[in-house]
């Protein structure tokens, strides 16, 4: 490893302990989830480790709890990583052009909402040192917070773990409101999904669709309307 | 860990979930070096994770309870403290303090 190469590195550990930190407590919480679920706190574990990611995660893994079909949970998790694509695309032209395929691939493991937030932020082109540096404390973050939340909801009394079960929920709202604050069409989208999983979800026929693909037309319907009538600017790229 | 609990079906969807979520984050990054032009599916995609966690969230939060006062008042105070910016544990937590308190109260009642 040369001192360049060793240097990236180690800058982007140091930027990645921040993201760390974020990830522990929200993984923690995903932990608490799978084992007030009846899953195995190692499966929990799993998930974590191969998947990376947080609202894909939550969702297939309430469809999972759920029982939902392989295809429902393959495509809901794909519909809400899909914006990994700009996130890689964008990514994909700060990166050095020559870079190597196996690199790219590893760096691709790591692209989530925080760490692509973190890298774009620095100044020129991004090297796979410096990513893989970035990556790394939050990886382990999410893995151990996972582990630990998982192990220890079997350790509280019944009483306070039937009270855990709104956390996912609590978490998804955490996500999705403080943007709206500032963001009219998102209040707009929340409001349209929300709305449209209602009638799915109370209408006597309508119910019969199962919960993965109610989510797929609550997606598709809310963000065509918002993406005709508030197509994004540059800036909220 | 349960006896009888559904392994294959469960480690099958890990693994779908896992594939689905790597493709999207390495297609473009190993392949293309070209930017979407298009406004329409850029901002699309802009909205979908907010979209989908609303529809996960209501009204699957109203049942996430043993009642629905208590998810109700859950729900309440989740809206309050993510209002607040606060951040994904506070929220989460406050929501389910407040479904615990709330039980325990209408145990009395």
């Amino acid at each position: 490893m040369s001192a360049d190469v060793k240097a990236d590195f180690l800058r982007g550990l140091h930027n990645g302990v921040p993201i760390c930190l974020g990830y522990v407590s929200v993984a923690f919480t995903f932990g608490m989830m799978c084992t007030e679920n009846s899953m195995p706190f190692w499966i929990a574990v799993l998930i974590s480790m191969t998947n990376l990611t947080s609202a894909g995660q939550f969702a297939g893994t309430a469809l999972i709890i759920g029982g939902g079909s392989l295809l429902e949970i393959g495509i809901t998790t794909f519909v809400i990583n899909i914006r990994y694509l700009l996130m890689s695309l964008s990514l994909s032209q700060r990166i050095d052009p020559a870079l190597s395929i196996p690199k790219r691939l590893l760096m691709s493991f790591g692209v989530t909402d925080e760490i692509f937030g973190v890298s774009m932020q620095s100044r020129g082109q991004i090297s796979a040192a410096y990513f893989f540096g970035l990556m790394t404390a939050p990886f382990w973050g999410w893995a151990l917070g996972t582990l630990i939340g998982a192990t220890a909801v079997s350790l509280l009394p019944a009483m306070v773990r039937s009270a855990l079960g709104i956390a996912i929920y609590g978490m998804f709202l955490a996500v999705i409101i403080p943007p709206a604050r500032t963001e009219r069409a998102l209040v707009w989208v929340i409001v349209i999904a929300a709305m449209i999983s209602c009638i799915f979800y109370y209408l006597p026929v309508l119910q019969q669709l199962s919960s993965g693909w109610v989510i797929i037309i609550c997606a598709v319907l809310a963000s065509s309307f918002a993406a005709i009538k508030w197509p994004i600017k540059e800036e909220e790229e | 860990m349960e006896t009888g609990y559904p392994y294959l079906y469960v480690l099958s969807a890990v693994a779908v979930m896992a594939i689905v979520t790597y493709i999207p984050r390495m297609l473009p990054l190993t392949l293309m070096r070209r930017k979407i032009q298009n406004k329409f599916i850029r901002s699309f995609l802009y909205y979908v994770p907010y979209a989908v966690l609303a529809a996960m969230t209501v009204p699957g939060i109203l049942y996430s309870t043993s009642n629905m006062v208590s998810a109700i008042l859950g729900l309440i105070a989740a809206v309050f403290l993510a209002y607040k910016n606060k951040g994904l544990l506070l929220v989460a937590l406050g929501a389910v303090a407040v479904v615990f308190i709330t039980e325990q109260c209408m145990l009395f009642l």
